[in-house]
């Protein structure tokens, strides 16, 4: 019972089949039974899960359900909650306590959401597998040798495992969709400007935006609508940010009509041969039920990587220069002086990924670089926009892969950090053109999840929202799930 | 490419140990060698982007919203006293 979707529970819970402590009590022992197999939650206190859950239930019989009411999220550990820690797995943020919610976590409160515990994650989300948290790797429920992307790994594990029904994540270049596509579940990642990045770590503030991992596309629409909304306390946040409804575009069900652009730059040589095989399979899909499948071109794709390794890790070097040892996080024992504080602080309390991109960015913002790095990977982005409004004069959405291989092996890229940027390559030009964009599953390679991802113009997710939900209805990934040794 | 990447960690204020700098300068050098395809693209006349979104920046009322939360903020400081941010001694 632990695969169901946050729909099928929401509607039980109303029926009065059972309640939100029974479920978050089921869940519980689920994730407590694999977590030290898969190592998907870095705090997990089920006293204050089931508090949660007995609030629900009470706020249920005095004044009815609330759109999420009693549902247990799992919250990735890059957002600020009260209770709890919030780590962002960092050695630097060890132990630290956040004084406020984020923005999305008073969300999710006010529609009656069950908080249930912290996802692993990259540290700083800055990695593709999950391997640079401070906490150990997460573990692919598929293949308990293989990553299980990132960087919101754990978030995907846990809703893959059946260890909780849904997940919140952040997706700075693909860390909500690429883990979505290896675990085998749907992940959004909302036009920028839509979700709140108050009290969510930051990383890349231009690039970063929240979003829902969840089983099905309806389960999507249902926790994105809850997530999107104006907040006057970020200033990149759009005053008409709200869904307008999601739910309805889903349930329609229907592609008819649909024009799908299909990137020629996006089925590459290299690219693994059962990734291919499903997707064009997914296209086929399409096809049959109703859309027209139209060749388009993205020419500036093959510098998405480059120009997103200028920006991020330079706007990454700007933020974490707060990690200080002065306000919040770690300082280093007995520092000589100021200078001393600060780079022994810092050295002590970032892992090697998070100090390489600093690095890079501080080079590229360094005076004398700052023109050929910085503001040229600015121009190239502007390009990469062009690239995407020129293709939406053609089509209503993208199709595509969503990574150019399954799962890899824990380990495997860990020595070349390059090699692990190129994970990203098809996920990175929507974070730089701001658009919204979804992973679903479309097969196996392998023995291991396959997804897709669909992109359409900015604020346009019913689109990709009925499509995705068309495509769900019409085959049967949605009912395949691993199988766990130690499940009960 | 050849980087200073002692140079570069100190503008970070991040300390590398001998090892750290060692494995650090080659990395990289091939990430930046990796970025410099960027320099064949020609943007000539292509204005930067900032913001993903043509959007200008949103106003909102000079009005005190969250009080004064100057006990709750500072609790996760290594080191306060007097309501003050204690660090190591700046001026003799």
């Amino acid at each position: 019972m632990s695969f169901e979707t946050l729909t099928t529970w929401r509607a039980r819970l109303a029926q009065g089949e059972l309640s939100a402590r029974e479920l978050a009590e089921s869940y519980l022992a689920r994730a407590q039974a694999l977590n030290p197999t898969l190592n998907a939650f870095v705090h997990l206190d089920g006293d204050e899960v089931l508090k949660q859950a007995e609030a629900s239930d009470a706020h249920r019989a005095a004044h009815g359900a609330r759109p999420l009411e009693g549902l247990p999220i799992a919250i990735k550990d890059i957002f600020c909650t009260q209770d709890g820690p919030t780590q962002c797995c960092s050695r630097i943020l060890k132990g630290y306590h956040a004084p406020y919610d984020a923005h999305v976590i008073t969300l999710l409160k006010e529609a009656g959401a069950v908080l249930f515990g912290k996802t692993n994650m990259d540290e700083f989300a800055m990695g593709s597998s999950n391997e640079t948290s401070a906490f150990g790797p997460c573990r692919n429920p598929w293949d308990v040798s293989r990553i299980p992307g990132g960087s919101s790994g754990g978030s995907a594990c846990a809703v893959a495992a059946g260890m909780a029904p849904a997940a919140l994540g952040t997706d700075t270049g693909g860390s909500i969709r690429q883990p979505a596509a290896l675990c085998g579940i749907t992940g959004m990642k909302p036009t920028y400007g839509r979700v709140s990045r108050r009290g969510i770590i930051a990383f890349a503030s231009s690039l970063d935006q929240a979003g829902p991992m969840t089983r099905s596309v309806e389960d999507t629409a249902l926790l994105a609508s809850v997530l999107c909304g104006h907040d006057p306390a970020d200033a990149t946040s759009v005053a008409d940010a709200r869904a307008v409804d999601w739910l309805g575009a889903c349930r329609a069900r229907d592609m008819r009509g649909l024009r799908i652009g299909r990137p020629r730059e996006y089925f590459i040589d290299g690219m693994d041969e059962g990734v291919a095989r499903a997707v064009d399979a997914a296209f086929e899909t399409c096809r049959v039920l109703g859309a027209e499948i139209v060749d388009v071109s993205l020419p500036h794709t093959s510098a998405a990587v480059a120009a997103y390794y200028v920006i991020a890790p330079s706007e990454a070097s700007a933020n974490l220069a707060r990690y200080d040892g002065v306000r919040f996080g770690h300082r280093c024992d007995a520092p000589a002086d100021l200078l001393d504080m600060y780079t022994r602080t810092r050295d002590e309390g970032f892992g090697a990924e998070v100090k390489r991109r600093i690095l890079t960015g501080t080079f590229a913002l360094s005076s004398g670089y700052y023109d050929a790095y910085y503001l040229k990977a600015q121009k190239v982005r502007t390009l990469i926009r062009q690239d995407f409004e020129q293709a939406f004069a053609r089509v209503d959405v993208l199709l595509t892969p969503t990574s150019p291989v399954p799962a890899f092996r824990i380990g495997e890229k860990t020595d070349d950090p390059l090699t692990m940027y190129l994970s990203d390559v098809f996920t990175i030009a929507v974070n730089l053109a701001g658009l919204p964009a979804l992973s679903q599953p479309c097969g196996f390679a392998h023995g291991l999840p396959v997804g897709m991802q669909w992109i359409a113009p900015a604020w346009h997710e019913d689109r990709i929202l009925a499509a995705a939900s068309a495509y769900e209805a019409a085959t049967d990934w949605l009912a395949r799930t691993p199988e766990l040794e130690g499940e009960q | 490419m050849n980087i200073d990447v002692r140079k570069v960690a100190m503008l970070a204020r991040i300390r590398l140990t001998d090892e750290e700098a060692a494995e650090l300068g080659p990395q990289l050098a091939q990430i930046l060698g990796y970025i410099e395809q960027l320099s064949e693209i020609d943007t000539d006349d292509i204005p930067p982007t900032a913001h993903p979104h043509d959007v200008a920046m949103p106003l909102r009322p000079d009005i005190v919203t969250n009080g004064n939360r100057r006990d709750a903020l500072q609790q996760p400081a290594p080191a306060t006293e007097a309501g003050l941010y204690i660090v190591p001694k700046v001026i003799e």
